[in-house]
């Protein structure tokens, strides 16, 4: 198996221990150009400067900031520095990750002071000798990097994220119908759903930053991706819990969590949304695309019929 | 104390934090509904009043007499209570809303309810105060 | 995660003391470069906002000194009528400028508009909410603000 792979320098420097290999590590750095040289086979050493703390065994611990020499190359992650400062240097890194692909948003960081995904953030784009790493903002600790997302997940359980339809007959099983939804429909809240719950539009977000009550940005637009969800018939007891005085009001729309969003959510948007329909402003676009569906086309007449003629007759 | 003076004495405090938390506050959208209007609506009365400034020259525009005969103008004497109710009502209620962003007890929130609600009246009474009191006022 | 997540101490509402909260605090709205443009508008909107209120309060109880007579006004004017008193109200009326344009701004993007719709993301993942046509509203908040200083510091200073 070993003749399959390239004996490569990093190969050579990862097998010695560690003494040895703080002399190669020397002996490539006076020997190798400049820190920023991007060439494919060429790698540099960067610094990392990771925020130690131990939270739960001691929680008088004083936090403080540990620097670690890492090999980098041109498509080394934060991610990849991270676990070879684990692998080679200290392994009682506290770090948490999981698919490495920017799908799990377990990786949540701040990285030289912006929260971004360790995995998909790239040391070459960084264009810093010194790589400093942190947990996540607004998060408690718990060890090094890794943050406590209880309270995440309370906010976002507080907006019901799931459908909710009062017709739906799951329980008969002799008479199963279908959710019919076009793509128009889908269009609706289908950026919403590819939340990832990595936590970084929370940290970025100023008013989480002082205000213990208010949901986030995160919770708030899936409020609106449920909200704006045609299968889903429960918009008011949805829009009492977030038409408090710590809910959607509390954004002002800084923007941050859609600057830092890794997956294209725009929870900002979907914010000032659901925004327009407690306003009263927009409040007819769920009706408009029922009555489209109604109008293009005849098999969505079965499901949507019966319950827009009820609407109908609740506002007579 | 007796037992039963302790818990009439809880029962008392319970009803008095009940009535407290029962006062028809608004809701938040509708508060921010206001916030909004009054935000647009200071906007031109305060254009107004800006441009009033800019009738004749600057110094003279502030000149005892001057300032006075405005006062006696009653569509201006309106204008003014209107920029103060508007302005008045639109600033404490950012200031509201930066105060229990700050902080979210239910004491502080409540003593910041209060303190606004109090704050908005005071300053719109005081300047009504010296609306009506200019608009009376004889030139000698 | 879950065993760690509770033998970690959950957090109160109240119990902001916690140093694990590890919450930004106010440091967090001090941060206005980092984040883009709306965050430059989150803060100048609340700068702008806390400093018109402190004026207007200023300003109702310096116009009270009217109901005392003229040499109350003509007293109150001296001490208003200075160089540093000009240099405060320039200030003024360029926040009163930069909180009102940019204050009907984001009522029109905190109502939905001028945000893009909603749509399939791809990459580069680039959000659409954050874009220059709600974003001009600030620039021009700005522009107009620093063009109504200028003009208010030609009336104040030349009297006319």
């Amino acid at each position: 198996m070993m003749k399959i792979f390239k004996k490569d320098k990093t190969k050579e420097i990862r097998n010695e221990r560690p003494l040895e290999r703080e002399r190669l590590n020397k002996s490539t750095s006076s020997s190798s150009s400049s820190h920023n040289n991007n060439n494919n086979n060429n790698q540099s050493l960067r610094t990392l400067r990771i925020f130690r703390i131990n939270a739960v065994k001691n929680p008088n611990d004083v936090p403080h900031f540990d620097e670690f020499q890492v090999p980098v190359k041109r498509w080394t992650t934060v991610l990849d520095a991270l676990l070879d400062a684990k692998s080679y240097q200290d392994s009682s890194l506290g770090i948490r990750y999981s698919c490495r692909m920017a799908s799990c948003g377990s990786c949540g960081m701040k990285i030289n002071g912006i929260p971004r995904l360790a995995c998909y953030t790239k040391i070459s784009d960084l264009d810093t000798n010194t790589i400093t790493c942190e947990p996540l903002p607004n998060f408690p600790y718990i060890r090094d990097l890794v943050t406590d997302f209880s309270k995440f997940f309370d906010h976002h359980r507080s907006v019901m994220p799931f459908i909710q339809n009062k017709k739906a007959d799951i329980p008969d099983v002799n008479e199963l119908s279908e959710y019919q939804q076009s793509p128009q429909d889908l269009d609706k809240f289908l950026q919403f759903s590819y939340c990832i719950k990595c936590g970084l539009c929370y940290s970025a977000c100023p008013t989480v930053a002082t205000d213990l009550k208010f949901p986030g940005p995160q919770a708030l637009s899936q409020a609106y991706r449920y909200f704006a969800d045609s299968r889903d018939s429960d918009k008011s007891n949805r829009l009492k819990v977030i038409d408090t005085s710590h809910g959607i009001w509390r954004c002002h729309f800084a923007g941050s969590c859609s600057n830092v969003c890794p997956k294209g959510v725009d929870p900002a948007l979907g914010i000032q949304l659901l925004r327009s329909h407690l306003l009263g402003i927009s409040n007819s676009e769920k009706k408009i695309a029922k009555l489209q569906d109604r109008s293009n086309n005849n098999n969505y007449n079965n499901f949507y019929s019966e319950e827009l003629e009820e609407e109908e007759e609740e506002e007579k | 104390m007796t037992s039963d003076s302790i818990k009439n004495n809880r029962n008392k405090n319970k009803n008095l934090t009940k009535w407290f938390s029962n006062i028809p506050f608004l809701r938040e959208s509708q508060i921010m509904k206001i916030h909004y209007i009054t935000g647009v609506g200071a906007l031109f009365v305060v254009a107004i009043h800006i441009m009033m400034r800019l009738i004749m020259p600057f110094n003279m525009s502030l000149e005892f007499e001057n300032v006075i005969l405005n006062y006696k103008n009653i569509f201006y004497a309106l204008l003014l209570e209107s920029i103060l109710i508007l302005i008045a009502i639109h600033g404490f209620n950012g200031l509201r809303v930066i105060l229990i962003e700050i902080r979210q007890t239910q004491i502080w929130e409540r003593a910041v309810n209060i303190l606004v609600i109090v704050a908005m009246i005071g300053i719109i009474a005081y300047g009504t105060r010296t609306i009506i009191i200019a608009n009376g006022f004889s030139l000698g | 995660m879950t065993s760690a997540a509770t033998s970690a101490k959950r957090i109160d509402d109240n119990n902001s003391k916690n140093d694990r909260t590890n919450r930004e605090g106010l440091r967090g709205w001090l941060n206005p470069i980092i984040y883009g443009w709306e965050r430059v508008s989150y803060w100048f909107q609340r700068l702008t906002g806390i400093f018109l209120l402190v004026y207007f309060i200023g300003h109702v109880y310096e116009t009270s000194s009217l109901v005392s007579g003229p040499d109350a006004w003509a007293a109150m004017l001296e001490l208003t009528q200075t160089i540093g008193g000009h240099l405060f109200l320039i200030l003024v009326i360029g926040a009163s400028t930069l909180h009102t344009v940019n204050g009907i701004r984001l009522i029109f993007t905190q109502s939905g508009q001028g945000l893009g719709k909603p749509g399939r993301p791809d990459y580069p993942y680039d959000p659409t909410s954050v874009n220059n046509k709600q974003r001009s509203g600030l620039w021009i908040a700005f522009i107009l603000a620093a063009v109504a200083m200028l003009y208010g510091a030609n009336v104040l200073f030349s009297g006319e």
